[in-house]
């Protein structure tokens, strides 16, 4: 099945800064390891060493939080479309957070 | 919420407007779904903002501007140069002076008619939920993981609506938490990420257009629970990309194992939030790295002296641009694949903005086997302030 993932802001840049990606799968987990497959270095913000999604990342299949169905084994269908929500804290942003630590 | 708003009330409910008033709200009046009822439940509501900044500037103009009869704002922070590309409540004029109090005088100038009470603290475990306590609605738009699942905690507590609001560069978050049939921030995200695995420095900034968006949501909404119209963003996640202009939503549900909201709660009173994000403070960043270093003032001596070093810029091209001391460009990301472009024979000397990437490089560089190699202590930061003012910093 074809099916689109979309990248947030903050992962793109693991991702060649691309917003989103085509990939072939039948599961939202087969989709992730597609993802993963094409941009290795996000791997390790999806999943820990053990292979388990992270617990502050979450993943929807369209508008619904694959949780409350069938986890990484929820099927897909072509066209599709898995959303990675990680959760992002920002308010004022970059005056305190972000640019005096660098 | 209009009955909680005026049972919450100390004094009677407010059940008339002056002259002056029906003048100023007249486009809300005229308005069949605000009216004369609805202005008197905007004059009788009491709002906390957690947050003056990005996304406390819209919400604070529109929310005073509409007639909100009680503002509270809650910062510590003072307003500097570089808050003004985005906090449009502040002007030029502004900058050394506490947020909420120049954010309180703002309001004032734009409201006489409303109370605004300013709180120049810190929100933390042992204020919250005196702090709160007074108001009806609590937005929430700090700008950290360990304040968000403070002010979070916090209304769920007291059985209080908790309107969010987040931003990062070009996408922002929003919905309505801690309503009783809705879900609370830690049925969406049960545990916050690890400081390590969140992108900052070069990857950090954000457009100021994009608060006043995300905020003046919040705006809305909070505006939507008092009036008890509409349909509210409880139960769904609003995301915005600026970038490409696109509203999406996702379904919020609300966890029946939530520990703050779920049948079984495990949480019963407010917790050390730092210590639950990972963080000792704030601005506590990594340990700093032991990494050879020089000084600013030592390395203009070694230049002027004629000295061969090789001076190695790991920040963004982007941030080339806004300054730099003629090193080299090579951003510390592309580092790994790009260390066979140095020379380990030659003396390096590695800066960022502050220290904290080129710590990062040098450490780095020592593992892979350069030894001649020292960090510019402060980066570009420091010799700004030690040797060369005229470099701008940033």
């Amino acid at each position: 099945m074809a099916v689109k993932v979309i990248i947030p802001t903050p992962l793109r840049v693991y991702a060649a800064k691309k917003d989103s990606a085509e990939v072939s799968a039948r599961t939202v987990g087969e989709a992730l390891g597609g993802l993963t497959a094409q941009f290795a270095e996000l791997r390790k913000h999806l999943f820990t060493d053990d292979g388990k999604l992270r617990s502050f990342v979450n993943v929807y299949l369209n508008d619904e939080d694959i949780r409350y169905m069938a986890k990484e084994a929820t099927p897909v269908k072509d066209g599709d479309v898995v959303s990675i929500v990680p959760s992002i804290a920002g308010g004022s942003a970059a005056s305190n957070n972000e640019i005096v630590e660098g | 919420m209009a009955t909680k708003t005026q049972t919450l009330n100390d004094k009677p409910a407010v059940t008339s407007l002056s002259k002056e008033e029906i003048l100023r709200y007249s486009r809300h009046l005229i308005m069949p779904e605000v009216g004369m009822e609805g202005q008197l439940k905007l004059k009788n509501a009491k709002v906390l903002l957690i947050g003056t900044g990005g996304l406390g500037a819209p919400l604070g103009l529109y929310l005073a501007a509409a007639g909100v009869g009680k503002l509270g704002l809650v910062d510590f922070d003072v307003v500097d140069f570089t808050n003004l590309q985005r906090q449009v409540t502040f002007g030029t004029s502004d900058v050394g002076k506490h947020k909420s109090e120049a954010a309180r005088a703002r309001l004032s100038n734009l409201n006489p008619d409303i109370e605004i009470q300013s709180f120049e603290t810190q929100l933390t475990s042992a204020n919250a939920l005196e702090l709160f306590r007074d108001f009806d609605i609590i937005v929430d738009g700090t700008d950290n993981f360990p304040t968000r699942y403070l002010v979070n905690d916090a209304c769920i507590l007291l059985g209080k609506p908790n309107v969010y609001g987040s931003i990062f560069r070009f996408e922002g978050q929003a919905t309505v938490f801690g309503m009783t049939d809705g879900p609370c921030y830690r049925c969406l995200y049960p545990e916050p990420p690890p400081p390590g695995l969140v992108p900052s420095c070069a990857e950090g900034g954000v457009l100021g257009v994009l608060p006043g968006i995300v905020g003046s949501i919040q705006a809305m909404e909070t505006i939507k629970l008092i009036l008890g119209s509409g349909d509210s963003l409880v139960g769904r996640l609003l995301l915005f990309d600026a970038l490409g202009m696109k509203f999406r939503e996702l379904k919020l549900r609300k966890n029946p194992d939530c520990p703050m909201c779920g049948k079984n709660r495990t949480i019963h009173q407010l917790i050390d939030y730092y210590e639950f994000c990972g963080v000792r403070g704030e601005e506590a960043p990594a340990p700093d790295l032991q990494v050879p270093e020089i000084t600013p003032r030592e390395l203009k001596a070694r230049l002027d002296r004629g000295d061969d070093l090789y001076v190695l810029d790991v920040r963004e091209p982007h941030e080339y641009q806004i300054c730099n001391i003629n090193g080299h460009l090579l951003p510390l990301g592309e580092l790994p694949r790009r260390v066979h472009e140095l020379d380990s024979s030659r003396e390096i000397v590695a800066h960022c903005r502050s220290g904290k990437r080129s710590a990062e490089a040098v450490d780095f560089l020592r593992k892979a086997g350069f030894r001649k190699i020292h960090n510019l202590k402060g980066g570009i930061l420091a010799w700004s302030d030690e040797v060369d003012p005229s470099v701008p910093k940033y």
